[in-house]
Protein backbone atom coordinates (compact mmCIF):
# COMPACT_ATOMS: atom_id res chain seq x y z
CA UNK A 1 0.00 0.00 0.00
CA UNK A 2 1.75 2.94 -1.12
CA UNK A 3 1.62 6.41 0.76
CA UNK A 4 -0.99 8.80 -0.40
CA UNK A 5 -0.86 12.59 -0.21
CA UNK A 6 -3.84 12.68 1.94
CA UNK A 7 -2.37 10.24 4.16
CA UNK A 8 1.02 12.19 4.34
CA UNK A 9 -0.85 15.51 4.83
CA UNK A 10 -3.04 13.51 7.83
CA UNK A 11 0.24 12.06 9.59
CA UNK A 12 1.66 15.47 9.54
CA UNK A 13 -1.69 17.41 10.75
CA UNK A 14 -1.34 14.68 13.51
CA UNK A 15 2.00 14.59 14.52
CA UNK A 16 3.31 18.19 14.00
CA UNK A 17 0.16 20.10 13.85
CA UNK A 18 0.54 23.73 12.51
CA UNK A 19 3.78 22.84 10.30
CA UNK A 20 2.01 22.84 6.95
CA UNK A 21 0.77 26.23 6.64
CA UNK A 22 -0.90 25.06 3.19
CA UNK A 23 -0.34 22.67 0.59
CA UNK A 24 -1.12 21.79 -2.96
CA UNK A 25 -0.32 18.93 -5.52
CA UNK A 26 2.06 20.35 -8.12
CA UNK A 27 1.41 19.67 -12.09
CA UNK A 28 3.82 16.46 -11.90
CA UNK A 29 1.67 15.17 -8.93
CA UNK A 30 4.13 15.66 -6.21
CA UNK A 31 2.68 17.07 -2.57
CA UNK A 32 3.81 20.91 -2.13
CA UNK A 33 4.04 21.59 1.47
CA UNK A 34 4.53 25.56 2.55
CA UNK A 35 5.95 25.46 6.17
CA UNK A 36 8.32 28.01 7.97
CA UNK A 37 11.82 28.51 8.24
CA UNK A 38 11.47 28.16 12.10
CA UNK A 39 9.79 24.29 11.85
CA UNK A 40 11.73 22.95 8.74
CA UNK A 41 14.08 21.41 10.60
CA UNK A 42 12.04 19.85 13.02
CA UNK A 43 9.89 19.09 9.98
CA UNK A 44 12.87 17.40 8.06
CA UNK A 45 13.66 15.41 10.72
CA UNK A 46 10.16 14.22 11.31
CA UNK A 47 10.13 13.56 7.86
CA UNK A 48 12.90 11.49 7.64
CA UNK A 49 12.31 9.11 10.86
CA UNK A 50 8.76 8.53 11.29
CA UNK A 51 8.56 5.05 10.09
CA UNK A 52 4.87 5.86 8.59
CA UNK A 53 6.49 8.65 6.20
CA UNK A 54 10.18 7.53 6.26
CA UNK A 55 11.47 10.30 3.18
CA UNK A 56 15.19 8.94 3.80
CA UNK A 57 16.15 10.59 1.27
CA UNK A 58 17.09 14.45 0.62
CA UNK A 59 17.15 14.73 -3.41
CA UNK A 60 18.05 17.82 -4.01
CA UNK A 61 17.49 21.13 -2.18
CA UNK A 62 17.36 25.14 -4.74
CA UNK A 63 16.55 28.43 -3.32
CA UNK A 64 14.11 30.65 -5.65
CA UNK A 65 14.30 34.34 -6.01
CA UNK A 66 10.53 35.75 -6.58
CA UNK A 67 11.21 39.85 -6.61
CA UNK A 68 8.00 41.13 -5.97
CA UNK A 69 6.82 38.72 -3.03
CA UNK A 70 7.00 41.76 -0.24
CA UNK A 71 8.59 40.26 2.65
CA UNK A 72 8.86 36.78 1.09
CA UNK A 73 10.89 37.34 -1.84
CA UNK A 74 13.40 34.26 -1.13
CA UNK A 75 12.53 30.46 -0.89
CA UNK A 76 13.91 27.29 -0.30
CA UNK A 77 12.45 24.05 -1.94
CA UNK A 78 13.94 20.73 -0.62
CA UNK A 79 12.78 17.45 -2.72
CA UNK A 80 12.29 14.73 -0.31
CA UNK A 81 12.18 10.71 -1.58
CA UNK A 82 10.80 7.85 0.36
CA UNK A 83 12.49 4.83 -1.24
CA UNK A 84 10.24 1.93 -0.09
CA UNK A 85 7.12 3.66 -0.95
CA UNK A 86 8.32 5.47 -3.97
CA UNK A 87 7.15 8.89 -2.82
CA UNK A 88 8.32 12.06 -3.22
CA UNK A 89 7.21 15.66 -1.39
CA UNK A 90 8.29 19.13 -1.65
CA UNK A 91 8.57 21.42 0.99
CA UNK A 92 8.94 25.14 0.37
CA UNK A 93 10.05 27.90 2.70
CA UNK A 94 10.16 31.90 2.11
CA UNK A 95 11.54 34.68 4.02
CA UNK A 96 12.73 37.76 3.55
CA UNK A 97 15.39 38.64 1.30
CA UNK A 98 16.99 41.16 4.11
CA UNK A 99 17.20 38.46 6.73
CA UNK A 100 18.15 35.24 4.57
CA UNK A 101 18.79 33.06 6.78
CA UNK A 102 17.83 29.20 7.46
CA UNK A 103 19.09 26.66 9.43
CA UNK A 104 20.92 24.45 8.10
CA UNK A 105 19.91 20.74 7.03
CA UNK A 106 23.78 19.20 7.25
CA UNK A 107 22.70 18.20 10.96
CA UNK A 108 20.18 15.27 8.86
CA UNK A 109 22.02 14.77 5.95
CA UNK A 110 25.81 15.59 4.93
CA UNK A 111 24.91 15.57 1.35
CA UNK A 112 22.93 19.07 2.22
CA UNK A 113 26.20 20.08 2.87
CA UNK A 114 27.61 21.15 -0.60
CA UNK A 115 23.76 21.95 -1.62
CA UNK A 116 23.54 24.68 0.86
CA UNK A 117 26.95 25.75 -0.21
CA UNK A 118 25.38 25.99 -3.94
CA UNK A 119 22.67 27.70 -3.14
CA UNK A 120 24.54 30.27 -0.71
CA UNK A 121 26.50 31.05 -3.49
CA UNK A 122 24.56 32.34 -6.02
CA UNK A 123 21.33 33.46 -4.01
CA UNK A 124 23.33 34.41 -0.98
CA UNK A 125 20.85 32.44 1.60
CA UNK A 126 22.65 31.86 4.98
CA UNK A 127 22.16 28.28 6.31
CA UNK A 128 22.98 28.88 10.06
CA UNK A 129 25.06 26.14 11.93
CA UNK A 130 26.47 25.54 8.47
CA UNK A 131 29.86 24.05 9.02
CA UNK A 132 31.60 25.69 6.10
CA UNK A 133 29.42 27.91 3.98
CA UNK A 134 31.56 29.64 1.09
CA UNK A 135 31.03 29.75 -2.44
CA UNK A 136 31.66 26.92 -3.94
CA UNK A 137 30.63 27.32 -7.47
CA UNK A 138 31.96 31.05 -8.50
CA UNK A 139 35.52 33.09 -7.10
CA UNK A 140 35.67 33.65 -3.72
CA UNK A 141 35.75 37.14 -3.97
CA UNK A 142 32.92 38.25 -5.66
CA UNK A 143 30.54 40.21 -4.54
CA UNK A 144 26.86 39.54 -5.58
CA UNK A 145 24.47 36.48 -5.60
CA UNK A 146 23.98 36.18 -9.03
CA UNK A 147 21.37 33.73 -9.75
CA UNK A 148 19.33 36.47 -7.49
CA UNK A 149 16.94 38.08 -10.60
CA UNK A 150 18.15 41.53 -10.45
CA UNK A 151 21.27 41.03 -12.15
CA UNK A 152 20.37 40.33 -15.85
CA UNK A 153 22.54 38.46 -18.48
CA UNK A 154 23.52 40.93 -20.89
CA UNK A 155 22.62 44.31 -21.20
CA UNK A 156 19.08 44.83 -21.23
CA UNK A 157 18.86 46.57 -23.99
CA UNK A 158 17.43 44.61 -26.32
CA UNK A 159 13.97 45.98 -27.93
CA UNK A 160 13.08 43.91 -30.52
CA UNK A 161 10.94 41.43 -28.36
CA UNK A 162 8.26 44.01 -27.31
CA UNK A 163 6.11 41.78 -25.50
CA UNK A 164 2.84 43.73 -26.70
CA UNK A 165 3.29 42.75 -30.14
CA UNK A 166 2.80 38.78 -28.89
CA UNK A 167 -0.06 39.22 -27.05
CA UNK A 168 1.39 39.15 -23.52
CA UNK A 169 2.05 41.58 -20.74
CA UNK A 170 5.11 43.13 -20.48
CA UNK A 171 7.92 45.08 -21.32
CA UNK A 172 10.53 46.12 -24.22
CA UNK A 173 13.68 44.10 -23.47
CA UNK A 174 13.20 42.53 -20.33
CA UNK A 175 12.31 38.66 -21.05
CA UNK A 176 15.73 37.74 -22.84
CA UNK A 177 17.46 40.24 -21.34
CA UNK B 1 41.76 8.32 15.68
CA UNK B 2 42.48 6.75 12.52
CA UNK B 3 44.38 9.70 11.77
CA UNK B 4 46.39 10.02 14.94
CA UNK B 5 47.83 6.43 14.01
CA UNK B 6 49.89 8.15 10.90
CA UNK B 7 51.37 10.89 12.60
CA UNK B 8 53.59 8.13 14.25
CA UNK B 9 53.93 5.86 11.29
CA UNK B 10 57.24 5.19 10.00
CA UNK B 11 55.78 6.49 6.69
CA UNK B 12 56.07 10.33 7.68
CA UNK B 13 59.27 12.82 7.15
CA UNK B 14 60.06 13.62 10.76
CA UNK B 15 56.66 12.91 11.86
CA UNK B 16 55.79 16.38 9.65
CA UNK B 17 52.57 16.23 7.21
CA UNK B 18 53.56 17.65 3.98
CA UNK B 19 50.87 19.45 1.86
CA UNK B 20 50.01 17.96 -2.00
CA UNK B 21 48.47 20.06 -4.45
CA UNK B 22 46.81 17.75 -6.76
CA UNK B 23 45.11 19.65 -9.65
CA UNK B 24 43.53 21.90 -11.17
CA UNK B 25 45.36 20.42 -14.03
CA UNK B 26 46.36 17.06 -13.56
CA UNK B 27 47.43 14.38 -16.03
CA UNK B 28 45.86 11.78 -13.63
CA UNK B 29 42.36 13.57 -12.64
CA UNK B 30 41.08 13.79 -16.02
CA UNK B 31 38.98 16.62 -15.44
CA UNK B 32 39.81 19.75 -13.73
CA UNK B 33 39.48 19.99 -10.11
CA UNK B 34 41.68 20.88 -7.34
CA UNK B 35 41.99 18.83 -4.25
CA UNK B 36 44.43 20.05 -1.62
CA UNK B 37 45.15 17.13 0.11
CA UNK B 38 47.96 16.98 3.43
CA UNK B 39 50.22 13.63 3.02
CA UNK B 40 51.93 11.71 5.64
CA UNK B 41 54.17 10.44 3.18
CA UNK B 42 52.06 8.30 0.75
CA UNK B 43 48.82 8.36 3.05
CA UNK B 44 46.05 10.85 2.88
CA UNK B 45 45.25 12.60 6.11
CA UNK B 46 42.44 14.86 4.64
CA UNK B 47 41.42 15.96 1.59
CA UNK B 48 40.02 20.08 0.55
CA UNK B 49 38.59 19.84 -2.96
CA UNK B 50 37.46 22.99 -4.89
CA UNK B 51 35.61 22.61 -7.64
CA UNK B 52 34.05 25.33 -9.91
CA UNK B 53 36.74 25.56 -12.89
CA UNK B 54 34.71 25.38 -15.64
CA UNK B 55 31.63 26.54 -13.98
CA UNK B 56 29.48 27.89 -16.87
CA UNK B 57 26.08 29.26 -15.01
CA UNK B 58 23.76 27.26 -16.95
CA UNK B 59 20.68 27.76 -14.35
CA UNK B 60 21.18 31.85 -14.68
CA UNK B 61 21.30 31.17 -18.88
CA UNK B 62 18.43 28.42 -18.52
CA UNK B 63 16.07 31.22 -17.28
CA UNK B 64 16.82 33.59 -20.16
CA UNK B 65 16.74 31.03 -23.04
CA UNK B 66 13.26 29.73 -24.81
CA UNK B 67 12.64 26.13 -23.31
CA UNK B 68 14.26 24.47 -26.66
CA UNK B 69 17.32 26.27 -26.30
CA UNK B 70 18.31 25.26 -22.77
CA UNK B 71 18.73 21.66 -24.23
CA UNK B 72 21.91 22.37 -25.75
CA UNK B 73 23.05 23.30 -22.45
CA UNK B 74 22.30 20.00 -21.18
CA UNK B 75 24.25 18.58 -23.48
CA UNK B 76 27.51 19.61 -21.56
CA UNK B 77 26.58 19.10 -18.11
CA UNK B 78 27.91 14.68 -18.77
CA UNK B 79 29.09 15.09 -21.81
CA UNK B 80 30.20 11.52 -21.75
CA UNK B 81 26.41 10.90 -22.22
CA UNK B 82 24.72 13.83 -23.66
CA UNK B 83 21.54 12.18 -25.40
CA UNK B 84 20.22 10.99 -21.50
CA UNK B 85 20.32 14.59 -20.13
CA UNK B 86 19.03 15.88 -23.68
CA UNK B 87 16.06 13.80 -22.93
CA UNK B 88 15.57 14.24 -19.40
CA UNK B 89 15.27 18.12 -20.36
CA UNK B 90 12.80 16.95 -23.22
CA UNK B 91 10.48 14.89 -21.05
CA UNK B 92 10.60 17.32 -18.05
CA UNK B 93 9.33 19.99 -20.08
CA UNK B 94 6.79 17.38 -22.07
CA UNK B 95 5.64 16.85 -18.24
CA UNK B 96 4.70 20.33 -17.64
CA UNK B 97 3.19 20.57 -21.17
CA UNK B 98 0.91 17.36 -20.89
CA UNK B 99 2.87 15.87 -23.77
CA UNK B 100 2.42 12.28 -24.53
CA UNK B 101 4.51 10.41 -27.18
CA UNK B 102 3.47 7.69 -29.61
CA UNK B 103 5.22 4.47 -28.46
CA UNK B 104 8.14 4.81 -31.43
CA UNK B 105 9.33 7.76 -29.87
CA UNK B 106 9.78 6.92 -26.59
CA UNK B 107 11.25 3.01 -27.74
CA UNK B 108 13.76 5.38 -30.22
CA UNK B 109 14.51 7.46 -26.85
CA UNK B 110 15.25 4.34 -25.14
CA UNK B 111 18.03 2.82 -27.49
CA UNK B 112 19.53 6.19 -28.05
CA UNK B 113 19.57 6.55 -24.18
CA UNK B 114 20.97 2.92 -23.66
CA UNK B 115 23.41 3.51 -26.32
CA UNK B 116 24.81 6.76 -24.46
CA UNK B 117 25.19 5.13 -20.99
CA UNK B 118 27.49 2.24 -22.45
CA UNK B 119 29.55 4.69 -23.78
CA UNK B 120 29.49 6.48 -20.69
CA UNK B 121 30.39 3.05 -18.50
CA UNK B 122 32.96 2.38 -21.47
CA UNK B 123 34.77 5.86 -20.40
CA UNK B 124 34.63 4.99 -17.05
CA UNK B 125 35.15 1.69 -16.83
CA UNK B 126 38.54 1.49 -19.35
CA UNK B 127 39.63 4.36 -17.35
CA UNK B 128 39.41 2.64 -14.29
CA UNK B 129 42.13 0.46 -16.48
CA UNK B 130 44.34 2.91 -17.33
CA UNK B 131 44.88 4.68 -14.10
CA UNK B 132 45.94 0.87 -13.09
CA UNK B 133 48.25 0.88 -15.85
CA UNK B 134 46.23 -0.84 -18.70
CA UNK B 135 46.11 1.32 -21.39
CA UNK B 136 44.94 -2.17 -23.61
CA UNK B 137 41.56 -2.17 -23.21
CA UNK B 138 41.25 1.80 -23.11
CA UNK B 139 42.30 1.54 -26.50
CA UNK B 140 39.96 -1.05 -28.02
CA UNK B 141 37.17 0.13 -26.11
CA UNK B 142 37.04 3.79 -27.71
CA UNK B 143 36.69 2.17 -31.58
CA UNK B 144 33.72 0.84 -29.83
CA UNK B 145 32.49 4.28 -27.92
CA UNK B 146 33.29 5.39 -31.69
CA UNK B 147 30.76 3.37 -33.34
CA UNK B 148 28.12 4.55 -30.45
CA UNK B 149 28.93 8.32 -31.67
CA UNK B 150 28.52 6.92 -35.40
CA UNK B 151 25.24 6.23 -34.22
CA UNK B 152 24.81 9.38 -32.33
CA UNK B 153 26.00 10.91 -35.78
CA UNK B 154 23.44 9.53 -38.01
CA UNK B 155 20.57 10.84 -36.03
CA UNK B 156 21.24 14.30 -35.32
CA UNK B 157 24.16 15.01 -36.89
CA UNK B 158 26.62 15.76 -34.33
CA UNK B 159 28.42 13.29 -31.86
CA UNK B 160 29.54 14.70 -28.83
CA UNK B 161 27.32 17.42 -27.53
CA UNK B 162 24.28 16.01 -29.31
CA UNK B 163 21.28 18.06 -28.91
CA UNK B 164 19.10 15.08 -30.01
CA UNK B 165 15.81 14.94 -29.83
CA UNK B 166 13.44 17.69 -29.82
CA UNK B 167 10.50 18.30 -27.04
CA UNK B 168 7.57 16.09 -28.48
CA UNK B 169 9.99 13.33 -29.69
CA UNK B 170 12.47 12.94 -31.92
CA UNK B 171 13.87 15.08 -34.83
CA UNK B 172 13.51 12.69 -37.65
CA UNK B 173 13.22 8.60 -37.82
CA UNK B 174 16.25 6.40 -37.71
CA UNK B 175 17.76 6.29 -41.55
CA UNK B 176 18.80 2.82 -43.12
CA UNK B 177 22.48 3.73 -41.51
CA UNK B 178 21.41 3.75 -38.50
CA UNK B 179 19.60 0.52 -38.71
CA UNK B 180 22.55 -1.37 -41.06
CA UNK B 181 25.07 0.28 -38.20
CA UNK B 182 23.22 -0.47 -35.28
CA UNK B 183 22.40 -3.93 -35.86
CA UNK B 184 26.11 -4.24 -37.33
CA UNK B 185 27.23 -3.03 -33.44
CA UNK B 186 24.91 -5.53 -31.51
CA UNK B 187 26.42 -8.37 -33.82
CA UNK B 188 29.66 -7.35 -33.28
CA UNK B 189 29.46 -5.38 -29.83
CA UNK B 190 29.63 -8.63 -27.16
CA UNK B 191 32.30 -10.24 -28.51
CA UNK B 192 34.74 -7.68 -28.27
CA UNK B 193 33.13 -5.84 -25.10
CA UNK B 194 33.70 -9.62 -23.32
CA UNK B 195 37.13 -9.47 -24.79
CA UNK B 196 37.58 -6.07 -22.42
CA UNK B 197 36.44 -8.07 -19.63
CA UNK B 198 38.61 -10.41 -20.11
CA UNK B 199 41.87 -8.62 -19.67
CA UNK B 200 40.32 -7.03 -16.53
CA UNK B 201 37.47 -8.30 -14.71
CA UNK B 202 39.47 -11.40 -13.08
CA UNK B 203 42.64 -10.05 -13.25
CA UNK B 204 44.96 -10.83 -10.49
CA UNK B 205 46.92 -7.56 -10.63
CA UNK B 206 43.75 -5.47 -11.37
CA UNK B 207 42.03 -7.24 -8.54
CA UNK B 208 44.46 -6.47 -5.58
CA UNK B 209 45.00 -2.37 -7.25
CA UNK B 210 40.58 -1.91 -6.92
CA UNK B 211 39.18 -3.84 -4.28
CA UNK B 212 39.51 -2.09 -0.66
CA UNK B 213 40.24 0.93 -2.65
CA UNK B 214 37.54 4.01 -2.10
CA UNK B 215 35.05 1.98 -0.16
CA UNK B 216 32.03 3.59 1.28
CA UNK B 217 29.12 2.09 3.02
CA UNK B 218 25.28 1.81 2.27
CA UNK B 219 24.18 3.97 4.73
CA UNK B 220 26.91 6.67 4.34
CA UNK B 221 26.13 6.79 0.70
CA UNK B 222 22.46 7.49 1.19
CA UNK B 223 23.04 10.27 3.30
CA UNK B 224 25.47 11.67 1.09
CA UNK B 225 22.71 11.38 -1.89
CA UNK B 226 24.83 8.88 -3.67
CA UNK B 227 22.45 7.60 -6.55
CA UNK B 228 23.25 5.60 -10.05
CA UNK B 229 25.69 2.89 -10.03
CA UNK B 230 28.12 4.28 -6.78
CA UNK B 231 25.01 3.82 -5.03
CA UNK B 232 24.47 0.53 -6.51
CA UNK B 233 28.16 -1.07 -5.59
CA UNK B 234 27.48 -0.21 -2.41
CA UNK B 235 24.13 -2.66 -2.34
CA UNK B 236 21.11 -0.49 -2.58
CA UNK B 237 19.22 -1.17 -6.00
CA UNK B 238 17.76 2.29 -6.66
CA UNK B 239 17.69 3.21 -9.81
CA UNK B 240 15.23 5.63 -11.56
CA UNK B 241 14.52 3.35 -14.74
CA UNK B 242 13.07 0.98 -12.05
CA UNK B 243 11.50 2.95 -9.28
CA UNK B 244 9.98 5.89 -11.66
CA UNK B 245 9.44 4.42 -15.58
CA UNK B 246 9.94 6.71 -17.68
CA UNK B 247 9.88 6.27 -21.43
CA UNK B 248 8.00 2.88 -21.30
CA UNK B 249 10.97 1.51 -19.15
CA UNK B 250 8.72 -0.98 -17.51
CA UNK B 251 8.31 -2.74 -20.96
CA UNK B 252 11.61 -3.67 -20.61
CA UNK B 253 12.94 -6.54 -18.58
CA UNK B 254 16.42 -5.88 -17.07
CA UNK B 255 18.43 -7.18 -13.88
CA UNK B 256 20.02 -4.08 -11.71
CA UNK B 257 22.90 -5.13 -10.35
CA UNK B 258 24.15 -4.20 -7.06
CA UNK B 259 27.40 -4.67 -5.35
CA UNK B 260 28.43 -5.61 -2.20
CA UNK B 261 31.69 -3.30 -0.66
CA UNK B 262 31.24 0.10 -2.41
CA UNK B 263 34.69 0.03 -3.64
CA UNK B 264 36.45 0.23 -6.71
CA UNK B 265 36.27 -2.98 -7.69
CA UNK B 266 32.47 -3.41 -7.46
CA UNK B 267 31.70 0.31 -8.88
CA UNK B 268 33.91 -1.08 -11.98
CA UNK B 269 31.87 -4.55 -11.92
CA UNK B 270 28.13 -2.86 -11.18
CA UNK B 271 29.20 -0.59 -14.30
CA UNK B 272 30.21 -3.70 -16.62
CA UNK B 273 26.94 -5.96 -15.96
CA UNK B 274 25.03 -1.70 -16.80
CA UNK B 275 26.63 -2.27 -20.45
CA UNK B 276 25.42 -6.12 -20.75
CA UNK B 277 21.83 -4.93 -19.28
CA UNK B 278 21.86 -2.07 -21.44
CA UNK B 279 22.25 -4.26 -24.35
CA UNK B 280 19.55 -6.40 -23.16
CA UNK B 281 17.41 -3.44 -23.10
CA UNK B 282 18.71 -2.28 -26.58
CA UNK B 283 17.68 -5.61 -27.86
CA UNK B 284 14.32 -5.68 -26.77
CA UNK B 285 13.28 -1.98 -27.82
CA UNK B 286 15.02 -2.38 -31.12
CA UNK B 287 13.38 -5.75 -31.86
CA UNK B 288 9.78 -4.71 -30.64
CA UNK B 289 9.95 -1.15 -32.13
CA UNK B 290 6.56 -0.45 -32.93
CA UNK B 291 5.50 1.28 -36.10
CA UNK B 292 4.43 4.99 -36.47
CA UNK B 293 4.79 8.36 -35.69
CA UNK B 294 8.64 9.15 -33.97
CA UNK B 295 7.16 12.69 -32.62
CA UNK B 296 3.97 13.95 -30.88
CA UNK B 297 1.16 15.82 -32.80
CA UNK B 298 2.21 19.37 -30.76
CA UNK B 299 2.21 21.92 -33.05
CA UNK B 300 2.68 24.24 -30.65
CA UNK B 301 6.21 22.64 -29.60
CA UNK B 302 7.08 20.70 -32.53
CA UNK B 303 8.47 22.29 -35.60
CA UNK B 304 6.90 21.56 -38.65
CA UNK B 305 8.52 19.93 -41.86
CA UNK B 306 10.39 22.03 -43.71
CA UNK B 307 9.33 21.32 -46.66
CA UNK B 308 5.80 22.76 -45.43
CA UNK B 309 7.09 25.48 -43.93
CA UNK B 310 7.85 27.00 -47.58
CA UNK B 311 4.29 26.16 -49.27
CA UNK B 312 1.80 26.03 -46.23
CA UNK B 313 0.77 28.85 -44.07
CA UNK B 314 -0.31 27.06 -41.09
CA UNK B 315 3.19 25.70 -41.10
CA UNK B 316 5.32 29.15 -41.79
CA UNK B 317 3.21 29.95 -38.37
CA UNK B 318 3.82 27.62 -36.28
CA UNK B 319 7.42 27.31 -37.09
CA UNK B 320 8.03 31.21 -36.84
CA UNK B 321 6.19 30.82 -33.19
CA UNK B 322 8.16 27.77 -32.20
CA UNK B 323 11.39 29.79 -33.28
CA UNK B 324 10.19 32.72 -31.42
CA UNK B 325 9.31 30.61 -28.44
CA UNK B 326 5.79 32.61 -28.72
CA UNK B 327 4.07 29.60 -27.24
CA UNK B 328 2.01 28.86 -24.54
CA UNK B 329 3.31 27.31 -21.66
CA UNK B 330 1.34 26.55 -18.65
CA UNK B 331 2.10 27.96 -15.68
CA UNK B 332 3.28 25.65 -13.06
CA UNK B 333 6.26 23.34 -11.73
CA UNK B 334 7.26 19.93 -12.12
CA UNK B 335 10.56 17.53 -11.36
CA UNK B 336 11.23 14.76 -13.39
CA UNK B 337 14.52 12.80 -13.19
CA UNK B 338 15.71 10.25 -15.21
CA UNK B 339 19.20 8.11 -15.00
CA UNK B 340 21.47 9.58 -15.98
CA UNK B 341 25.27 7.63 -16.59
CA UNK B 342 25.63 8.57 -12.74
CA UNK B 343 22.76 8.67 -11.13
CA UNK B 344 19.84 10.45 -10.29
CA UNK B 345 19.61 13.37 -13.24
CA UNK B 346 17.14 15.94 -11.82
CA UNK B 347 14.96 18.70 -13.43
CA UNK B 348 13.10 20.97 -11.16
CA UNK B 349 11.41 23.34 -13.78
CA UNK B 350 9.86 26.84 -12.21
CA UNK B 351 7.54 28.11 -15.30
CA UNK B 352 5.59 31.39 -14.77
CA UNK B 353 3.85 31.32 -18.29
CA UNK B 354 6.54 32.92 -19.57
CA UNK B 355 8.98 31.99 -22.64
CA UNK B 356 11.82 30.71 -20.52
CA UNK B 357 11.90 28.70 -17.67
CA UNK B 358 11.41 30.77 -14.49
CA UNK B 359 14.12 28.73 -12.35
CA UNK B 360 15.45 25.51 -13.65
CA UNK B 361 17.22 23.74 -11.25
CA UNK B 362 19.45 20.52 -12.28
CA UNK B 363 20.14 17.88 -9.82
CA UNK B 364 23.66 16.75 -10.93
CA UNK B 365 24.74 13.38 -9.69
CA UNK B 366 28.15 14.51 -9.94
CA UNK B 367 28.36 17.54 -7.56
CA UNK B 368 26.27 15.51 -5.00
CA UNK B 369 28.61 12.42 -4.70
CA UNK B 370 31.80 14.15 -5.19
CA UNK B 371 31.42 15.39 -1.72
CA UNK B 372 31.96 12.65 -0.49
CA UNK B 373 35.00 11.91 -1.88
CA UNK B 374 37.80 13.38 1.03
CA UNK B 375 35.72 10.79 3.29
CA UNK B 376 36.40 7.51 0.88
CA UNK B 377 40.28 8.25 0.46
CA UNK B 378 40.93 9.45 3.95
CA UNK B 379 43.93 7.36 5.16
CA UNK B 380 44.66 5.83 1.74
CA UNK B 381 47.29 6.01 -0.37
CA UNK B 382 47.57 8.58 -3.21
CA UNK B 383 47.53 6.18 -5.86
CA UNK B 384 44.25 4.76 -4.61
CA UNK B 385 42.86 7.98 -4.51
CA UNK B 386 43.67 8.21 -8.18
CA UNK B 387 41.66 5.23 -8.81
CA UNK B 388 39.06 6.35 -6.82
CA UNK B 389 38.08 9.33 -8.25
CA UNK B 390 38.26 7.29 -11.58
CA UNK B 391 35.76 4.84 -10.40
CA UNK B 392 33.13 7.65 -9.47
CA UNK B 393 33.17 9.03 -12.59
CA UNK B 394 33.07 12.12 -11.87
CA UNK B 395 32.43 14.53 -14.93
CA UNK B 396 33.61 18.23 -14.69
CA UNK B 397 30.88 18.96 -16.75
CA UNK B 398 28.81 18.21 -14.78
CA UNK B 399 29.82 18.64 -11.35
CA UNK B 400 30.41 22.12 -12.07
CA UNK B 401 27.65 23.31 -14.26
Amino acid sequence: MTLSNEQILAQLAEKMPGAALSSEIARDGILNIHTTREQIIELLLLLRDDEQLGFNFLTTLCAIHYPDNAGQELGVVYHLHNWQQNVRIRLKIFFPIDDPHVPTATGLWPTANWMERQEYDFFGVIFTGHPDLRRILNVDDMEVFPMRKEYRLEDGTRTDKDDRFFGRDGHVGQSFD
Amino acid sequence: MQVQSYFSSLDSLDGELATLNLGPTHPATHGIFQNVLKMDGERIVSAEPTIGYIHRAFEKIAEHRPYYQVTPLTDRLNYCSSPINNMGWHMTVEKLIGCELPKRAEYMRVIIMELSRIADHLVCNTVIGVDTGALTGFTYMFQERERIYELFEEVCGSRLTTNIGRIGGMERDFTPVFHKKLKDFLKTFPARFEEFTGLLERNRIFMDRCIGAGPITAERAMAYGFTGPNLRAAGVDYDVRAMSPYSRYGDFEFDIPVGVNGDTYDRFCVRQEEIRQSLRIIHQAYNNLPEGEYHAEVPDYYLPDKPDVYTKMEALIYHFKVVMAEVPVPVGEVYHSVEGGNGELGFYLVSDGGRQPYRLHFRRPCFIFYQAYPEMIKGSMLSDAILTMSSMNVIAGELDA
